[in-house]
């Protein structure tokens, strides 16, 4: 118990920086997902050919690799970020990315008699948007969404990487150091509190939008 | 008065109307009957400006209109859409008061209003706080027809309106269409159902299949 408190401290500090990560990273690529997945659903080829080529590169790579790019290889090119704005930058890209691609889902699971009836009463593209298919969009996409969130909580481990002193950081230092287990159980056990906090919060806002079917 | 003048669409080679002319005289009652596939949805589709139309003109009152535009003279035409297209999200209140309070720009409490009288005269007046998930066919059927009305159209359609109701209900929405014509509303229903179009008609317009060029099955 006595070890407990004494390595508490240090693994607090670390999930201190991986829940930044998330925090910044999910209010970053929720509406960078929006925005590319209308584009993705844009009559403009070339921006939904460049979109659709983002959204590849940005799936058929590991994040893991992403990081190690946006680090150590942007500078090459003159692009220099500190360590927590490089790791930032490739969540958010990264993110955004499946984001775009579960909302594009979502806006196209909305029935077309939607925009008929719209259509017909006058409301314009954007008032159709606003107050008809995004509401019902966002009730679809809940789920889905709620899967990459908790994706996310885990995926910031992957900061160590570039030399971020996160949460598993944290808990890997204090092992090797101590050669014990100990520490890791309690990353597992925060990790494990960080992820049933975000269910039990994508949980109500499931409730809050039941109201209609 | 509508009139439609000369209207022609096709999809590819595909000839669907071929100078059709119509005209639904002041409240009165015009029924488009005729087999699936023979257009009469197309016909539609095209008088309330969700296809366009190849050749045509469109006439209220004599003027000339655009099913398509969005001034104030093209607002006139009201539909009633075979599966209703209510808004999920917006309870029956709210799907009445969208377009009037957005598009008209009626402050709330008018809109809510002028939606409680349609509601009461539509038999819905306990209905405003539900969401269409908590209503039956019917009473879908006559929220979307209040949501249209609430527009102030020159003319209503309505798109095979009794093909998702029983017996009863059928009834019901002939009551409907009978008593808006007494309050002087102009109406035009596209339907497959003969017996229906003689019980609420004025006029009927039979339309049939145009024989293809090619061999193309007619489907819709």
């Amino acid at each position: 118990m006595h070890y407990v408190t004494e390595i508490l401290p240090s693994l607090l500090q670390g999930a201190g920086l991986t829940l930044q990560i998330f925090f910044w990273t999910l209010i970053l690529s929720l509406p960078l997902g929006i925005l590319v997945s209308l584009g993705l659903m844009s009559k403009i080829r070339p921006l939904k050919w460049v979109l659709e080529i983002y959204v590849w590169l940005m799936r058929g790579t590991p994040l893991l690799l992403q990081l190690i790019f946006v680090f150590y290889g942007l500078p090459i090119v003159g692009i220099v970020f500190q360590r927590y704005d490089a790791a930032l930058v490739a969540f958010v890209l990264n993110y955004a990315a499946y984001f775009a691609e579960i909302f594009r889902g979502g806006f196209q699971a909305i029935d077309e008699g939607q925009f008929e009836a719209a259509r017909v009463l006058r409301l314009s593209y954007w008032q159709t948007l606003r107050k008809i298919v995004i509401p019902q969009v966002v009730k679809i996409v809940i789920p889905s969404i709620g899967n990459e969130v908790i994706n996310l909580v885990k995926d910031s481990s992957l900061v160590y990487v570039i030399g971020l002193g996160d949460l598993l950081r944290a808990g890997n230092v204090a092992t090797s150091r101590d050669v014990t287990l100990v520490p890791l159980l309690l990353v597992a056990l925060i990790y494990l509190i960080l992820v049933g906090i975000c269910t039990l919060v994508l949980r109500k806002v499931e409730q809050r939008y039941s109201y209609f079917k | 008065m509508l009139e439609v003048k000369n209207l022609s669409k096709s999809f590819g080679e595909r000839v669907i109307l071929d100078k059709v002319n119509l005209t639904v005289k002041d409240g009165e009652i015009l029924s488009i009957v005729g087999p699936s596939g023979a257009g009469k949805t197309t016909l539609l589709r095209c008088i309330t400006g969700l296809e366009t139309a190849d050749a045509g003109q469109f006439l209220i009152d004599g003027q000339p209109f655009d099913p398509q535009g969005t001034a104030e003279s093209d607002r006139v035409i009201g539909v009633v859409f075979q599966d209703y297209n209510l808004f999920p999200n917006l309870s029956v209140m709210e799907n009445i008061t969208l377009a009037p309070i957005m598009v008209l720009k009626k402050s709330k409490d008018q809109a809510e209003r002028d939606a409680r009288g349609l509601l009461d005269e539509l038999g819905l007046s306990t209905k405003g706080d539900l969401y269409p998930w908590q209503l039956s066919g019917g009473q879908k059927q006559r929220v979307a027809i209040a949501r249209a009305l609430a527009m102030n159209p020159k003319i209503l359609c309505y798109d095979e309106p009794t093909s998702a109701l029983d017996p009863a209900m059928r009834k019901e929405v002939a009551r409907i269409i009978l008593d808006l014509k007494k309050e002087g509303m102009t109406q035009l229903v596209v339907t497959h159902d003969f017996d229906f179009a003689d019980e609420i008609a004025d006029d009927i317009l039979r339309v049939k299949a145009i024989d293809q060029p090619q061999d193309v099955a007619a489907e819709e």
